[in-house]
């Protein structure tokens, strides 16, 4: 597709070249002689950015736009749809059953999000370092993050099976650990949707994680252990101040990037039992195509989308800031 | 005399074999927490034993291809080559576009270019999860390029929602700024145009950008739920992922079997991943620092 549109410019692109400040060969001008550019260099551009352009306008922007006209109203196919005003709003937010969705989605996205940095710093300290056996180690913990989610979700949901034959609990069995339900009861489910989550993302932290620590200038430790600071005092002084912008990084983008949970959740347990891991997208995927209220889901998903919005400006803003002190 | 210090900058104990033992413990349970799940699935598809529900095989015993030949009989081919497909030509229209893309933000000035930047940005706040419902509506208006109906139940509609992505725009406009601007000027007073110092001068110099951005691409087409839970209507059309789903929820199955379909998801990821570990990494750092 892309070909095709960029084809017939080839030609002009190459006329165009002799409007350089080089002159060379060509039967016009050259370009200092014309303050204006010509038109072909003003489209150039657009037209190397036009296939992708026309991509964002029709999955991205369009989809966003019409979701958020589509929270205003009630959408009836073949009826036409009705103003509502923020009726969807005030209904979905009414709703249990997305007020608990709401709920665990912040509580997923916070708590697995410090979880996997924590673990993947742990990772990083042990994990660092060009030897070998340690760079086999890190590409061997680094798998589940290539693996895709819903085989990760297929794996986990035999592993974590209930009762005392699950391969997990079998093995909490010969520790002396009674057998856990697991994602069969709502008090457990949540957890064990989480603990996947982070058996997941945990490598993908220390990777960044191990990047940052390589990153710091040895010459602090020593300047620190000749000053007599333990390793305690090191890890504390020196090494958690340098990695803060990376950390504050992947709290953030994890953070936001939890906010839209659903792979997981829907494999592992569809949200339920009882709606006690319904997430605000598996909501808005059963309310949106299973129940067919479009206005709704919506709805729904317009507040997600301005969340996730103001978020990422904070973000950039915070960080705009941090560079610029 | 400078103390010997780890990278960490941790002092060298006395009590060596003790901390080498600790270490050592501690690597073992890495392995037991990140490779010994995803071993088991290995050996429970190739075990000839038959499990309980929610059970695994340690070792292949009565080593057999029976699990994997009846999870290619329910469907596990035709979702692994309607995967191929998609990933294959979405993933070459989507470093194409992100390419050409990045070429006119890096290399040239416009009026808009900022506000392109912007664009691209936005776009990144608008993941299939936050428009999964109006992008369906938008996939049953849009007519299939390929011919016949809408995007709903096409490949059309599998591939060209994620052909458009900024990851790839920003690392390949990343790396094209790089690149020195002698080596076009010389290339235009020889009179060359811009899609010829596009694909002469400049994407050969990207070959270490484009394989980084070819090896995310592929692990986010390959990897796609939503999008193919929304457009694949009818079972033909099911991606691998969606027959993975699909086996498990039909509950006929044996553990081995459900298990086969998830280690053929699995097994091409990782392959890509091993071989091209080096991009892979690089990848991740300017994915995720610079957002």
């Amino acid at each position: 597709m892309a070909s095709i549109t960029k084809a017939p410019k080839g030609s002009s692109g190459t006329a165009r070249a002799n409007a350089g400040p080089a002159g060379g060969p060509g039967h016009r001008p050259p370009a200092r002689t014309r303050p204006r550019p010509p038109l072909r260099r003003i489209a150039v551009p657009w037209l190397f950015l036009a296939p992708v352009l026309a991509l964002f306008g029709v999955f991205k922007f369009w989809p966003t736009i019409w979701g958020m006209y589509l929270s205003f109203f009630e959408v009836r196919p073949y009826l036409g749809n009705r103003w509502t005003g923020w009726d969807n709003f005030t209904a979905a937010f009414h709703d249990d059953l997305l007020r608990s969705a709401l709920w665990h989605t912040v509580i997923d996205a916070g708590a697995t999000v410090v979880a996997s940095a924590l673990l993947g710093f742990g990772l990083a300290l042990l994990l660092e370092g060009p030897a070998r056996h340690v760079r086999l180690l890190r590409t061997a913990a680094f798998l589940p993050v290539v693996t895709a989610m819903v085989a990760v979700a297929e794996l986990w949901s035999t592993l974590l099976f209930p009762g005392e034959y699950g391969s997990l609990n079998s093995l909490l069995g010969h520790l002396g650990l009674g057998p856990m339900p697991f994602l069969s009861d709502p008090d457990s489910s949540l957890a064990s949707v989480m603990l996947v989550q982070v058996w997941k993302s945990a490598p993908y932290d220390m990777v960044i994680f191990v990047a940052g620590l390589a990153g710091i200038d040895r010459q602090l430790y020593e300047a620190a252990a000749l000053d007599g600071a333990g390793a305690w005092q090191r890890l504390r002084h020196v090494t958690i101040p340098a990695l803060s912008p990376v950390t504050t990084i992947v709290l953030t983008l994890g953070l936001i990037r939890g906010l839209r949970v659903f792979t997981e959740i829907y494999v592992l347990t569809g949200g339920g039992p009882a709606g006690s891991t319904e997430s605000i997208v598996t909501y808005v995927y059963k309310e949106g195509i299973q129940n067919n209220d479009l206005g709704t889901a919506s709805a729904v998903s317009t507040v997600l989308f301005l969340v996730t919005v103001l978020l990422t400006c904070l973000t950039l803003w915070w960080r705009n800031r941090k560079e610029a002190a | 005399m400078s103390v010997p210090t780890t990278a960490l900058g941790l002092r060298m104990p006395n009590r060596r074999w003790l901390r080498g033992g600790v270490r050592v413990l501690l690597y073992a349970l890495v392995v037991l927490v990140f490779v010994v799940p995803l071993w088991t699935m290995v050996a429970t598809v190739f075990s000839g034993v038959p499990l309980k529900l929610g059970q695994v095989a340690l070792l292949p015993r009565h080593f057999t291809f029976g699990n994997l030949r009846t999870a290619f009989h329910f469907g596990v081919g035709r979702g692994l080559a309607n995967s191929a497909i998609v990933t294959g030509v979405g993933l070459f229209l989507q470093v194409t576009v992100s390419a050409f893309a990045a070429y006119a933000l890096a290399r040239k000035k416009f009026r808009g270019r900022a506000l392109v930047m912007l664009a691209v940005l936005a776009t990144m706040m608008m993941p299939e999860e936050v428009i999964a419902i109006p992008l369906y509506l938008v996939l049953g208006k849009v007519p299939d390029p390929l011919g016949g109906g809408d995007l709903l139940n096409s490949y059309s509609g599998l591939i060209l929602p994620v052909v458009g992505w900024a990851l790839p725009i920003y690392v390949l406009t990343g790396f094209m700024k790089t690149i020195p601007v002698e080596l076009e000027e010389s290339a235009r007073v020889d009179g060359a145009g811009d899609l010829v110092i596009f694909f002469r001068v400049i994407l050969p110099l990207c070959r270490p950008a484009l394989g980084t951005s070819a090896v995310f691409g592929f692990l986010m087409i390959w990897d796609q739920y939503l999008l193919p839970l929304l457009v694949a209507q009818s079972p033909d059309m099911h991606t691998l992922t969606l027959v993975v789903t699909s086996l498990s929820a039909s509950q006929e199955q044996g553990v081995g079997v459900r298990m086969a379909a998830s280690l053929m998801l699995m097994v091409p990821s990782v392959v890509v991943y091993l071989l091209l570990q080096r991009l892979f990494e690089r990848g991740l750092l300017t994915g995720s620092l610079k957002g």
